[in-house]
């Protein structure tokens, strides 16, 4: 066991994966050499393992998103770092048509085994092109995995499981989580299933659903309730797609009151999801409206930090949100 | 002039720590802003720290080769511009200062990140002000809802027969909430305050199809003395309720007249071993009675009726409850429109119910629209009782057993008869009793008039 951050955790996990399988190569801008991203995330890599399997790309999208395809294809397993999560969208093509599809078009003939890592999510003043949470715009796309993971923990196994399957797996890392999370992680070597939502605290009243950023401020509210004598479910989806639909209903069901908290936009996000399947699969159990908690349908994110607070799922909005439910 | 304090800035990704190695300037010196004022090292670098202001050095705060945190207070400066004071207001956002020259654009973000981690725990606002930023929409929703209940209550209460009338509501404007379902106390129920619509014995088969019976000796729990409690299973509940109801709702009235039947049971005596090979099923009194009953209701339409939030409700088919015992639970199947049977038809179907009722296959329509019920008491020896009206009907008829009596004859001696009694209970809100008599005089009419001679069919 070892203190790790969250960013620390991911790294540890890449790492151990690299050391395990000489087939797993990760690239991306300014990944390689001794910069290791801009984050930090992949330092020491590249003097660890060396510049063929540690390196840089250029400024191309595009290309970060065919590379992993082609490589996969010849027998790699291609890590592949979008710098930031909003930088995926000149890649869409690639990851859509090409990495997704690869396994179905060629009735598994060949597979595209990549992890394409995106780091996501405002609260860091990064404007409108360093704080989106797009996985709603892959999201729904048979073929590709989303996950993202909320806890060190979880980032380790949960990348390792990535790094291991045969599927492309679009990784979703919480920005403002790489160094604000800390926790214990094993030195073992332990995966996370891919396929599997967490229910990381146990409570009877309320049911609280969500990822990230917004799934902390929910633990911590989650306490300021138990005092106030309201115990939450909180659920982490961590498989955002596809969704595990069998322990989230479950939830849902257990307290019949569900809140789904998100820091993307209101409509249109996997939010909107969950919520048409717990209605679809727990109607006779629903004790209350199913409630979403998200930011603005306006575009995130505001870059004047007022304003980014006020678009920002923050963890009083999370609890007078909470509190609302528990007392409906 | 104002005094002004410079943190401690950040000096890279994932540094949160670091000392000043030598200051560059000492106190009471005057320096300009983007002055070198000290040399901060991290595990990492070793950086110049200028001066984000112009004005005099106050105080160092920190003690050189000290690791401080990031944003840590190091030094005050007195400037010469007016302003708030640093060391009275809180201190400033360093992010937002320009002491360091970015290398790249979004250096920043870093900073914003670790300037996050270095706050933890996570601030946190819960006042009352918290209270009432709650959005205003939702709790429009949950304005006073009268009656109206979430899929979750509604399915428990049906399940468990809790009347939700009796369930104080814990939630916003009293709502009743899923738990406050979950934790009613069945044994507190009490008669139910709200009517039903007419359902006879409907729903105590349905509860039972919703609640699978639970095994009955796993419940059991004894006393200190040895009484075994066992919980009622839910068609037991909801017989139970059923009486409350009725006998709470409904002011009982009781009349009973003797009847002579002789001229029945004569006419079953010779038919019934014919009867038997014919039809297939055995020929009882019960018909009869069910006969007399329907021919006396054809001219008494008031007996037919049920009490409906200050209305009568007259029914327009004649549709007769009967009473089928099992072992473990009393049924109350319906003939329907029992006016269109002849004897045999009746008997037929008679038996048609009861086989359902002992196998357990009655459907939700063999046992709904009864009207009024007639109730074959006779059968387990009784010669007297005083039903409880089957809710919502008006009535119940009780045959009793039929017994040989002697009875005083028109010329002074006495002969042996078949004698029945027929106790009525009667909804006393709808019925008098003058108009009960005359029925129950119309039914004894009905009976004697048959003969030995009479047709079944």
């Amino acid at each position: 066991m070892a203190m790790m951050t969250y960013l620390e955790a991911i790294r540890k996990g890449i790492e151990e994966e690299m050391a395990r399988d000489e087939k797993v190569v990760i690239f991306g801008e300014d990944v390689g050499g001794v910069k290791g991203g801009v984050f930090g995330v992949t330092k020491g890599l590249a003097e660890q393992f060396g510049d063929d399997r540690c390196f840089n790309t250029p400024l191309t999208e595009g290309q970060i998103g065919g590379l992993a395809v082609g490589l996969g294809l010849v027998g790699f397993r291609a890590i592949g770092e979008f710098q930031f999560a909003d930088y995926i969208l000149p890649a869409v093509n690639q990851l859509i048509s090409e990495a997704s599809r690869m396994r179905y078009r060629t009735k598994g003939d060949w597979i595209a085994p990549i992890v394409y890592r995106a780091p996501y999510g405002g609260g860091v003043r990064g404007g409108l092109y360093h704080s989106q949470t797009t996985d709603k715009v892959l999201f729904g796309q048979p073929g590709l995995r989303i996950v993202t993971p909320s806890s060190p923990h979880d980032a380790k196994g949960l990348i390792k499981a990535a790094i291991r399957s045969d599927d492309p797996v679009l990784f979703y890392e919480h920005k403002r989580l790489y160094r604000l999370l800390k926790e214990d992680v094993s030195d073992e070597d332990y995966v996370v299933p891919l396929d599997k939502a967490n229910v990381v605290r146990e409570g009877d009243d309320i049911t609280v659903i969500g990822y990230g950023m917004v799934l902390n401020h929910a633990l911590k509210a989650a306490e300021t309730l138990s005092k106030e004598g309201f115990e939450a479910e909180v659920v982490d989806v961590r498989s955002l797609y596809p969704l595990d639909k069998e322990t989230l209903v479950k939830a849902a069901k257990k307290t019949g009151k569900v809140l789904l908290v998100t820091e993307d936009n209101l409509e249109g996000s996997i939010m909107s999801e969950i919520s048409a399947i717990i209605a679809e699969e727990a109607l006779f159990d629903l004790d209350a409206p199913i409630k979403r908690l998200a930011g603005p349908d306006s575009p995130s994110m505001p870059y004047s930090i007022a304003l980014e607070r006020e678009f920002l799922v923050d963890e009083e909005k999370v609890t007078n949100a909470m509190r609302e439910l528990a007392e409906f | 002039m104002s005094i002004k304090i410079i943190e401690m800035p950040h000096l890279g990704e994932s540094v949160t720590e670091a000392s000043i190695a030598v200051w560059l300037v000492s106190e009471g010196d005057r320096i300009e802003k983007y002055d070198p004022i000290a040399e901060a090292v991290s595990d990492k670098v070793t950086t110049e720290i200028p001066s984000n202001y112009s004005g005099i050095v106050k105080e160092f705060l920190i003690d050189v080769d000290t690791d401080v945190e990031i944003g840590t207070a190091i030094v005050k400066i007195q400037t010469d511009e007016d302003g708030e004071n640093d060391d009275t207001a809180a201190s400033a956002d360093s992010g937002d200062t320009q002491d360091e020259k970015s290398e790249e654009f979004t250096d920043h973000i870093n900073e914003e990140i670790d300037k996050e981690a270095e706050k933890r725990p996570m601030e946190r606002q819960t006042t009352s002000d918290a209270r009432q930023s709650s959005s205003k929409a939702s709790s429009d929703q949950g304005e006073p809802n009268g009656a109206r209940y979430s899929p979750a209550v509604m399915r428990i209460s049906q399940e468990r027969g809790i009347d939700l009338s009796q369930v104080e509501g814990s939630g916003k404007h009293g709502r009743i909430t899923r738990k406050d379902v979950l934790n009613f106390d069945l044994e507190t129920q009490t008669a139910p305050t709200e009517k039903t619509q007419q359902s006879d014995g409907a729903d105590a088969k349905q509860e039972d199809r919703q609640t699978p019976e639970t095994s009955r000796t796993a419940d059991v729990t004894r006393t200190s003395n040895g009484d075994e409690i066992v919980p009622a299973d839910g068609i037991r509940k909801a017989i139970a309720k059923k009486m409350v109801q009725s006998t709470t709702e409904i002011p009982h009235a009781w009349l009973m007249v003797e009847a002579d039947v002789s001229n029945i049971v004569k006419l079953r005596e010779r038919t019934k071993a014919q009867f038997k090979q014919q039809e297939g099923v055995s020929l009882s009194f019960f018909p009869f009675f069910v006969k007399a009953v329907v021919q006396a209701l054809k001219k008494h339409p008031i007996i037919n009726t049920s009490w409906d939030n200050n209305s009568i409700i007259y029914h327009k088919d004649i549709n007769i409850s009967v009473a089928v015992a099992t072992d473990e639970h009393l049924f109350v199947p319906v003939i329907h429109n029992a006016d269109h049977y002849s004897l045999s038809g009746l008997s037929k179907e008679v038996n048609r119910l009861a086989s359902l009722a002992r196998d357990g296959k009655l459907s939700s329509g063999d046992i709904q629209g009864g009207t009024m019920t007639v109730n074959n008491t006779g059968s387990f020896g009784s010669i007297q009782s005083m039903g409880i009206i089957n809710y919502p009907q008006a009535a119940i008829l009780q045959v009793e057993s039929i017994t040989k009596r002697f009875v005083p004859t028109e010329d002074g001696g006495f002969k042996a008869s078949d004698m029945v009694n027929l106790c009525l209970s009667i909804d006393h809100r709808i019925i008098d009793g003058l108009q009960a008599g005359r029925f129950l005089q119309d039914v004894k009419d009905n009976l004697s008039r048959f003969s030995d001679e009479s047709d079944l069919y």
